[in-house]
């Protein structure tokens, strides 16, 4: 039995031997991780290689086949709603009830959480001023642009202020000043807490991950800083992430799942 | 219940966020008098009462029900915010109720919607206004009943045109089951005893029943026992399907 203890030492989010097929497509194999407090871990793949399907699972959205996941300490299989109360999930796409407005749809996820009232009010307005919704709070999500879409799904995840955020691919259709304010902002977010971003843009890895983990075909191919997936290629002068990437995972995989 | 009262606010929010609600509304309504008057031969019959509109409700509901439950959970897959809703910290149960409570208190909001057909026999006469007070709740009964059923096969599909037709079907099958239609066919084949179990089973049995204004413990037993199946049904359709 896990313990639901939090003791200074233990990751607040671990990744527990996570396995997952459809039909005879092994989407994710055994994927084992630990994100402490204060790591920001870049979660990387070709599209199919698992992302999305494991970040599925970590959210208790998909029931693994074998394995688990525990945030802070709490199974997700066997206390799903308690770990999720731990959880800001941005499901991948940024999906959003389109005919509310930033600030009723926020309102309804604050509620859901038990923010209600002042404490409720508080956090919705704090969750808005982070990702700059401001301008267009009280427009219909429908009507947003890619990028706003994008920022309400961030606002939602980040609203409880929970320990554990899983994004995935966070910064996807934002423009490059946008990218910048969703990176500081997770930068800014990550000093208590244990973060997962999805991307497939390597830059990204520099800017604000602390970590990489390459994944493909549903297993961990690569797990370090960006300097040590570098070092990966000691024959390569001076490599890329992108040539790492391409090294590590120079594969067309047939019949793969989304992300 | 918390979290059931939370997610049917914004669901039944959401119908009145978009033009659905109202191109339902009056349509039921008009639908609703047409039926009442035109179909229903209202004042040949020249009694104060409503059961010339009570007589209708079922195919009215057979109709304007999956339009309901249709968008319930195949919109939610379609746009992925299934996902967002799942992972919030809240069950599945939760979640079903919460919206079919949703659709329950829309249609809740139809029928009260066709108030003025009341006013008019209180007008022309002296109607036995319990017995109408009664035929409204069996009314509701069936919606929530059919609302369930809906909410089940649209947890089935992303595709609320399926989610649709298959309501449609179901609901009809559900309703006529008590009519001459199905029971003479059963009766060629089958003892009286399992015609009477296929009557039972009928919608259109329990609710004429319920809108002559008797209300048997069978009846309630009936809507309950649907509901409840129905809602659980829709919980493991949706838990396994969510994903796909």
């Amino acid at each position: 039995m896990p313990s639901n203890n939090l003791s200074e030492n233990n990751p607040l989010l671990e990744i527990d031997g996570l396995y997952k097929a459809f039909g005879p497509v092994k989407a994710v194999n055994g994927i084992t991780l630990t994100v402490p407090a204060g790591e920001v871990l870049g979660f990387l793949g070709p599209n199919g290689a698992g992302k999305s399907t494991t970040m599925k699972m970590v959210a208790g959205f998909l029931d693994p086949d074998r394995g688990t996941a525990r945030i802070c300490g709490v199974d997700v299989r066997e206390q799903a709603k308690q770990a999720k109360a731990n959880l800001g999930y941005l499901p991948e796409g940024a999906p959003a009830y389109g005919e509310m407005t930033p600030l009723s749809f926020l309102a309804f996820c604050a509620a859901i959480r038990g923010l209600k009232g002042a404490a409720g009010k508080q956090a919705v307005e704090q969750a808005i001023e982070r990702t700059a919704l401001e301008p267009v709070m009280k427009r219909r999500i429908e009507t947003l642009s890619k990028g706003f879409k994008r920022r309400v799904g961030i606002a939602q995840a980040i609203l409880h202020e929970p320990k554990v955020l899983v994004l995935d691919e966070p910064t996807d259709g934002l423009d490059p000043n946008q990218k910048q304010q969703v990176r500081e902002l997770i930068q800014q977010l990550s000093s208590d807490r244990a973060i997962v971003i999805s991307t497939h843009i390597l830059e990204e890895v520099d800017a604000v991950c602390s970590r990489a983990v390459i994944i493909d075909r549903g297993v961990v191919v690569a797990d370090g800083t960006a300097d040590e997936l570098r070092g990966l290629m000691p024959d390569a002068k001076d490599p890329s992430l992108e040539d790492v990437f391409r090294h590590l995972t120079n594969s067309d995989l047939p019949g793969g799942t989304n992300g | 219940m918390g979290n059931v009262l939370t997610i049917a606010g914004r669901e039944l929010r959401g119908y009145f966020g978009t033009p659905i609600a109202y191109v339902f509304l009056v349509i039921f309504i008009l639908m609703s008098g047409v039926m009442t008057f035109s179909l229903g031969n209202f004042f040949a019959r020249g009694s104060a009462d409503l059961s010339a509109f009570f007589v209708h409700v079922p195919w009215l509901m057979v109709v304007f029900i999956p339009a309901i439950s249709m968008r319930l959970w195949a919109e939610e897959r379609k746009s992925g915010t299934v996902e967002l809703l799942m992972t919030l910290p809240i069950s599945a149960g939760e979640a079903v109720i919460g919206k079919w409570l949703a659709s329950v208190g829309f249609m809740a909001v139809a029928l009260a919607a066709t108030f003025p057909l009341w006013i008019t026999v209180n007008f022309l006469g002296n109607p036995d206004n319990s017995v109408i007070g009664v035929s409204y709740l069996a009314s509701l009964a069936m919606a929530a009943m059919l609302l369930a059923v809906g909410s089940c096969i649209s947890a089935f599909t992303k595709n609320q045109v399926i989610a649709f037709v298959l309501a449609v079907a179901a609901s009809f099958i559900i309703v006529t089951s008590g009519t001459p239609i199905v029971l003479d066919g059963v009766n060629a084949i089958a003892p009286q005893v399992v015609v009477d179990m296929v009557a039972a089973l009928s919608a259109l049995t329990h609710f004429t029943g319920a809108t002559q204004g008797f209300v048997a413990l069978s009846s309630i037993v009936y809507v309950v026992t649907m509901v409840v199946f129905w809602l659980f049904a829709t919980v493991v359709v949706l838990s396994s399907k969510k994903a796909d």
